[in-house]
């Protein structure tokens, strides 16, 4: 199997691709920092897998998406490919900035949408694969302390469940992954919501596993799915009482 | 800055403390000039307060846990310290390669390992695991990056090893592993009645036996108890054993493991597991057996435990024990996990490596105020026999005894990176008290 994992060097994108090395698949890795990137891929090497190729791409540069997936996709079907980028501001910050709030939309939903836009039809002509897409617990509902970064989530999950219904008719599969507080770089610092926090090797056991099974969505832990259910279904009128 | 406080593994001394996670290199330069004195933090498994800063501020390495390179040719490993052992083992064992020593859980850091200096269960026949250890990388506040081995920044190297993280934060780990043919072990267990017979079965089994260790029953008279002795199977599967069992899912309000009992299960546990007999395990239970139950540490009650483990040198060791177990009975303690350990005369390259030629005894008691008064008179045991405390279990050690047992002490702290600094450091050399 052939696996595209963009945003490789993030934690969770590691830690999933640390279980399909083992497993010996073929790795196709994406992200910014080259570097770093040449840290991950020493890493995934030596577990098993059958091949680790490294394509270093600047995601917020929508320009450049096209070169890199066009290589990534000459050389062969991907099977599966996952989207791990993100980034998130200081929220307290972002609520009264724009320009800070803007750049975070920038990455996590205009390049995300730009992205997926160009995998469709490359999935849609191979008539086969999945695509994984790394969401937030964050997206079901905007909360006043982070609703910058929520609406990014958000658009995302909209584009994503209207993209699932199209690809389905190629035989396509796309899987919204919502996982809740995990304790990477990008948290680093922060409190964690309702004192839940998981690590990114419990997230990548369950992201692994959806996607084995062809699941349509998941929240990861799973206990953010009740949580999250309540939290959606909470009257407006009580939702705006709570300031969290 | 993390929200929990992250305690030693006795929780005693229990003091607030707090971590930033490092999870790329770059991480630990910004963070180690960002704070006064700070110490690294990697899975808590040491007992006292050698994991503890002296500024309550620690660094994690969790995320630096990555291979650098891999030969497995020659089974040589390149990995980042915060990988723990577990890891390790998982990366390994298929390819038929083993860490040529093992302490007696899997949930440590392979700094944490460096730092201590660990041993395990076959110390006559590979001495420590600083013994394996090609190269380490370093971060020091004040030199930068550096590579150290045994022959590049030789001083340093010699203090790293088992230098309780205080001569640069340890970044990156290159082992020599040791092949092996099977995952599985074959064992044998056999009953003593006293010490002597305890060193004089070691004697034995030592010259044909990789790993060996003893369960004690500290409440026996003679110092009954019963040895294990292991090898790795000469053929068979390299499987990784499964992860953990149960857990104790909450610290109950007060210590399970006390006079009752202790006093209950000791002979119970001479009786059950006493008989004479052979049979092959997986290396897990072989090696790990507390790695099952998770925090089993959470037993001991909100009050935490105090292990107590010396080494006593060759000549008078059974003599000493007995009085130690003599001490113990009369003080109307009792430990419910007693392990001996026969330790060999391969030289560790580190200037604080805990084991000597002798035999190590490890004791764990449920924290009490009356334990101060058995430690005293236990130290003084163990110093009048030229022995020494193992500062990764430690809690309580005067200056004293300290300093006795490591005369090279002065030469870590010309070595120490001023950036660092533990609670256990200043305890007993008296550094940055005001």
């Amino acid at each position: 199997m052939r696996v595209l994992v963009i945003g490789a060097n993030s934690a969770i994108a590691r830690a999933c691709a640390r279980r399909w090395a083992a497993r010996g698949n073929d790795l196709l890795l994406v992200a910014r920092n080259a570097e770093r990137l040449a840290r991950t891929a020493a890493d995934l090497d030596p577990r098993g897998t059958g091949s680790v190729l490294q394509y270093p791409l600047d995601l917020d540069r929508i320009d450049d998406h096209e070169g890199v997936l066009r290589s990534c996709f000459e050389a062969g079907p991907v099977d599966l490919v996952l989207v791990a980028h993100g980034s998130m501001a200081d929220q307290a910050l972002a609520r009264d900035d724009s320009r800070l709030a803007l750049a975070d939309l920038h990455t996590n939903a205009l390049a995300t949408i730009a992205l997926l836009t160009n995998l469709a039809p490359r999935l849609e002509r191979q008539g086969h694969g999945r695509l994984a897409v790394i969401s937030s617990v964050a997206g079901d509902r905007g909360r006043p302390s982070n609703y910058p970064y929520a609406a990014g989530k958000a658009a995302v999950d909209a584009f994503c469940e209207g993209l699932r219904g199209r690809l389905f008719q190629s035989g396509v599969g796309l899987t919204l992954i919502r996982p809740g507080r995990v304790a990477t770089p990008m948290t680093e610092g922060l409190a964690a919501p309702l004192g839940l926090q998981t690590t990114p090797e419990v997230v990548a056991r369950d992201i692994v596993r959806a996607l084995d099974r062809g699941r349509d969505t998941l929240y990861t832990p799973r206990y953010w799915a009740p949580i999250m259910w309540l939290i959606r279904h909470l009257p407006t009128v009580l939702f705006k009482r709570l300031d969290f | 800055m993390s929200a929990a406080t992250l305690p030693s593994w006795g929780r005693y001394p229990a003091t607030d403390q707090r971590g930033r996670d490092c999870h790329w290199r770059e991480d630990i330069e910004r963070q180690l000039g960002a704070i006064d004195t700070t110490l690294v933090y990697g899975q808590g498994r040491s007992y006292g307060d050698v994991c503890q800063a002296s500024s309550g501020r620690v660094l994690r390495l969790s995320g630096l846990d990555r291979v650098l390179a891999a030969d497995w040719q020659r089974g040589v490993l390149r990995v980042e310290a915060g990988m723990t052992l577990e890891a390790l083992l998982a990366l390994c064992i298929p390819r038929g390669w083993f860490p040529p020593v093992v302490p007696g859980t899997r949930q440590v850091s392979l700094g944490g390992a460096v730092a201590n200096d660990v041993h395990g269960k076959n110390h006559h026949r590979r001495g420590t695991f600083g013994r394996h250890v090609r190269k380490l990388t370093l971060y020091r506040s004040d030199r930068g990056w550096l590579e150290c081995s045994p022959e590049l920044e030789q001083e340093l190297f010699e203090a790293t090893v088992g230098g309780l993280g205080l001569t640069g934060v340890i970044a990156e780990v290159e082992l020599a592993l040791m092949p092996i043919r099977s995952s599985r072990i074959t064992c044998f267990q056999t009953r003593f009645g006293s010490l002597d017979e305890f060193a004089a079965l070691c004697t034995d089994l030592d010259q044909t036996h990789e790993y060996t260790v003893a369960w004690l029953d500290c409440q026996s008279e003679a110092g009954r108890g019963v040895l294990s002795a292991g090898n790795h199977c000469d053929d068979g599967e390299l499987v990784v054993a499964p992860g953990r069992g149960l857990g104790i899912p909450f610290t109950p309000p007060l210590s399970l493991v006390n006079r009752l009992s202790v006093g209950l299960m000791n002979p119970l546990l001479y009786r059950l597991q006493g008989r004479r007999r052979r049979a092959t395990r997986d290396y897990a239970p072989f090696f790990f057996p507390l790695d099952n139950i998770r925090n089993w540490n959470r037993l001991y009650g909100p009050r935490g435990f105090q292990q107590y483990q010396c080494v006593i040198p060759a000549g008078d060791a059974p003599g000493a024990i007995a009085t130690l177990l003599q001490q113990i009975r009369r003080h109307r303690q009792g430990s419910f996990l007693s392990v001996l350990k026969p330790c060999g005369d391969l030289r560790s390259p580190g200037l604080l490596s805990f084991p000597l030629p002798g035999i190590s005894l490890a004791l764990d008691f449920p924290w009490h105020p009356r334990l101060a008064a058995l430690f005293a008179t236990l130290d003084q045991v163990v110093a009048e026999a030229g022995g020494r405390l193992y500062p990764a279990k430690d809690a309580h050690m005067s200056a004293d005894l300290f300093q006795a047992g490591y005369p090279a002490w002065e030469r870590l702290e010309t070595l120490r990176d001023p950036a660092l600094l533990s609670r256990f450091w200043q305890r007993v050399t008296g550094v940055g008290r005001t």
